[in-house]
């Protein structure tokens, strides 16, 4: 007997509503749990404290800063080169052997696991180029890892660009430069800058990477210059969920709040600025 | 002045290029420093004790075998579970969900992609694990299975974000054509839209695996890191490859075996995600060849 | 060891506000190694210097300096309602070994054992391989079964062990929380049997105490001196007692 068209059209729709359902709930539940358990334990002194009596009590400032800095660091480090890339892909690239073999570069870039990032980090920065374990080592190491999302999104972005856009304004005399300095970048910004928020979102989140390469267990006062080591958000939350006996779950989940904040308002305002400058795209 | 115009033009095009350039060398640059730390375990390890069974770095038994079955357990894995569930999603996504609901439901799924693997681990560990190990009843609950699990959570991002791109990227009259044939929207969705997003898809599954492979510091915390090959595998502790470099990295001293042994494991790790990503990449450029060769 | 060095770090910044200790995580071998690597002043280790290690530290310039600073036991721990109560060495060696593989062999439930120890890089598990696994003997070549735990944290095996009726696993005494049980040892079956405590380790009746130590490049000198010396004074002492490690002295 044949099952009606219909019905099983039925049955696979609600199938895929349903696993639809258990994805988002899996989410949210994932989300409420952290702010559920976290919420409490968020202070002003919790946040802006250093950590006290071997890290179970106090704040997580030191470690909030870390990430901030190595976030920044990064940023200024794989902007301007990621940036950069995308125009070269998406402006001057021939159809060559080389370029597709950038592209694979890319790809393979963006696929090579955190922790093995970690490892060239070790092995260029802090030891042949004797950076030591330090902001600059784990930014450096980091802005490499992060490369790849930026190129890539930033390059889709240049490309959405019309290609009239370019033509007019050298046929206005405007050279190459100008016309993308003053015409393609400002069209394709929004893109890029969800791609690059999307970058230092996942930069903001590793761990493996900075493992060794600059990431200090416990550090008494915020450090000093790029050369120091510095507490960060994810690492901390490593440690104080394996490292430290008797560690109160509370501060254990407001630490793993702070850090969920911090990524999930990334990347909100990646998704919002690219909706909303999606919907106020002309052409 | 135009002069000076045309000097800058030139150190601008130049630095360009040279960024262009310059992700070619990043890679050069890993694979070479990989390469010069990893390749002198070769030397100082035997071929048959780099294939042994057991893998203890005091004892300077490197048997790579257990880490490698470790990997591939915990990624398996990930993959039965997160691939139904992500080409799943994206086709309700992408075929079912009216065109609001698409705005929103997208970026929410990739809220877990940005979510930090910490995280995850921390929720595993302390949640998962326990739930495990109770309603499955198994010795303990850091096994393979529960790294599989918080990987397919995080392989599922990437899973429905590409597959969902590659869904929506068949062109309408293909739809149209199957609805006008008399087919129910099913029947198109399955018969038609899926097939031919066929290898966009993979390509998000191919990613997802890549993902999931390279993991570490989630699976570290979940899956009691025992270096162990037995047929039932999922159900016990296993240790991957990418849990033993970063337990172990910090420890060893500059130049021993055991430094090196790590790096030749950050290798395999390098060579795997390399082809893993290149087969996804190769399927992506085959669909699109074959989809400017049905339209013109 | 780690927590006992970040109290004294913390409670040194207020004693001597214009030090700053910075304290990094990891195993004995990693302060080993970081101090072979000149990129730390103090090591800290759970364990002494391997022979070859104190030669690979002299290859590269650096001559380690043994300070002892404090003392501990090894307790080994089981679920509260495991009814064990205690075990000889022997036996101990033969569970983390994989001799004996359900509690029943040793008289406890029909449940399997499922061993829960340390990454391989802490000190407290190459002690734990020496001292109890091979009980001592240097020729000796029986290490943990393959099945093993290994957690990257002594956090993570207390509250394993704290959850999980069928676990078994150690640490140092400093670790222990409230949630575990640990374990009477004896060092040959007729006895005593005795429980892991300051006292039991300081005279010696506890078969598994072991000191801690710290190591520098050369003889301490400046900050580091004082530091030091700090650590063995009674204000240092008294933060190894509420630690739950052994002081020494």
């Amino acid at each position: 007997m044949r099952i009606p068209r219909s019905v099983v059209q039925k049955i696979a729709f609600s199938a895929l509503t349903a696993i639809m359902a258990v994805t988002i709930l899996t989410i949210l539940t994932i989300i409420t749990f952290i702010f559920w358990n976290g919420l409490p334990a968020v202070s002003s002194e919790f946040l802006f404290s250093m950590p006290r009596e071997g890290m179970t009590a106090g704040g997580i400032w030191p470690a909030i800063v870390g990430t901030l800095y190595l976030t920044l660091g990064t940023a200024v480090i794989a902007v301007p080169i990621g940036l950069l890339a995308a125009i070269y892909l998406s402006e001057y690239a021939p159809d060559s052997t080389f370029t597709r073999t950038i592209r694979i570069a890319i790809i393979n870039l963006a696929g090579i696991p955190s922790v093995v990032y970690g490892l060239f980090g070790l092995a260029l920065f802090v030891l042949f180029l004797q950076l030591g374990s330090s902001i600059l080592a784990s930014c450096l190491t980091l802005a490499i890892m992060t490369l790849p999302v930026i190129i890539s999104t930033a390059e889709e972005a240049l490309r959405a660009v019309p290609q009239s856009f370019r033509v007019v304004s050298i046929s206005m005399g405007g050279t190459r430069w100008q016309t993308i300095q003053r015409i393609v970048l400002p069209q394709a910004l929004p893109g890029i800058l969800t791609g690059v928020i999307l970058g230092l979102e996942r930069a903001a989140g590793e761990t493996a990477p900075i493992l060794f390469t600059g990431a200090s267990f416990f550090l008494p006062q915020l450090p000093q210059s790029i050369f120091d080591e510095t507490m960060a958000l994810p690492y901390h939350l490593f440690v104080i969920s394996t490292q430290v006996p008797g560690m109160p779950v509370r501060i254990q989940y407001g630490t793993a709040l702070v850090l969920l904040v911090f990524v999930l308002v990334m990347n909100l305002s990646a998704t919002l600025i690219r909706s909303y400058f999606r919907r106020k795209r002309q052409w | 002045m135009a002069k000076r115009r045309k000097l800058f033009e030139t150190i601008i095009q130049f630095l360009i290029r040279a960024c262009g350039y310059s992700t070619v060398l990043f890679v050069a640059a890993i694979f070479i420093f990989l390469l010069q730390a990893g390749l002198p375990a070769l030397f100082e390890a035997s071929p048959a004790s780099l294939l042994g069974l057991r893998w203890y770095p005091i004892e300077s038994l490197y048997g790579l075998l257990p880490l490698l079955f470790g990997s591939l357990v915990v990624t398996i894995g990930a993959a039965v579970f997160s691939i139904p569930l992500g080409v799943a999603t994206a086709l309700f996504i992408a075929e079912v969900a009216p065109r609001w609901m698409r705005e929103v439901l997208k970026p929410f799924v990739e809220i877990l992609a940005g979510l930090p693997s910490v995280v995850l681990g921390f929720l595993g560990f302390l949640v998962l694990a326990p739930l495990i190990r109770t309603t499955l009843n198994l010795p303990t609950g850091l096994t393979a299975l529960t790294g599989s699990i918080l990987l397919a959570a995080m392989a599922l991002p990437t899973i429905v974000s590409v597959a969902e791109d590659a869904l929506d990227a068949v062109p309408k009259s293909y739809r149209d054509g199957a609805l006008a044939l008399g087919a129910t929207k099913w029947q198109t969705i399955w018969r038609v839209t899926l097939p031919a997003a066929r290898s966009g898809v993979l390509t998000a599954v191919m990613l997802g695996i890549g993902r999931a492979i390279g993991e570490t510091m989630a699976v570290m915390m979940v899956t009691g890191n025992a270096p162990q090959i037995r047929w039932d595998g999922l159900f016990f502790p296993a240790r991957t490859m990418t849990a033993t470099i970063a337990a172990e990295m910090g420890e060893v001293a500059g130049g021993s075996a055991h430094y090196h042994m790590l790096f030749l494991v950050a290798i395999l790790l390098f060579l795997i995600s390399f082809l893993v990503n290149i087969i996804a990449s190769s399927m992506l450029f085959r669909a699109k060849k074959r989809a400017e060769r049905m339209l013109s | 060891m780690v927590n006992l060095a970040l109290a004294w770090a913390e409670a040194y910044a207020e004693v001597q506000p214009t030090v700053s200790i910075s304290v990094s995580g990891g195993g004995s071998g990693t302060g080993i190694t970081a101090l072979t690597d000149k990129t730390i002043q103090i090591a800290n280790a759970s364990r002494a210097m391997k022979q070859e290690e104190i030669e690979t530290a002299q290859a590269n310039g650096v001559d380690p300096k043994e300070i002892t600073v404090a003392g501990d036991a090894i307790a080994v721990i089981v679920h509260p309602d495991n009814p064990i109560d205690q075990l000889t060495l022997q036996q101990v060696s033969d569970i983390f070994s994989g001799k004996i593989n359900n509690w029943k062999e040793i008289g406890g439930e029909d449940r399997p054992i499922v061993r829960v120890s340390r990454e391989t890089n802490s000190g407290t598990h190459v002690f734990f391989l020496e001292s109890v696994i091979r009980l001592g003997r240097n020729d000796d070549k029986t290490i943990f079964s393959a099945d093993t735990l290994l957690l990257p944290s002594s956090e993570g095996i207390t509250s394993e062990v704290g959850q999980n009726l069928n676990a078994i696993g150690y640490d140092g005494l400093g670790y222990i929380t409230p949630a575990v049980k640990m374990l009477n040892l004896a060092a040959n079956p007729a006895g005593p049997f005795v429980g892991p405590s300051k006292e039991t380790a300081l005279n010696g009746t506890y078969p598994i105490a072991r000191d801690l130590y710290m190591y520098t490049d050369g003889e301490p000198t400046g900050w580091v001196k004082e530091y030091l010396d700090w650590i063995l004074s009674a204000e240092g002492q008294e933060i190894v007692a509420k630690l739950g490690f052994v002081p020494i002295s």
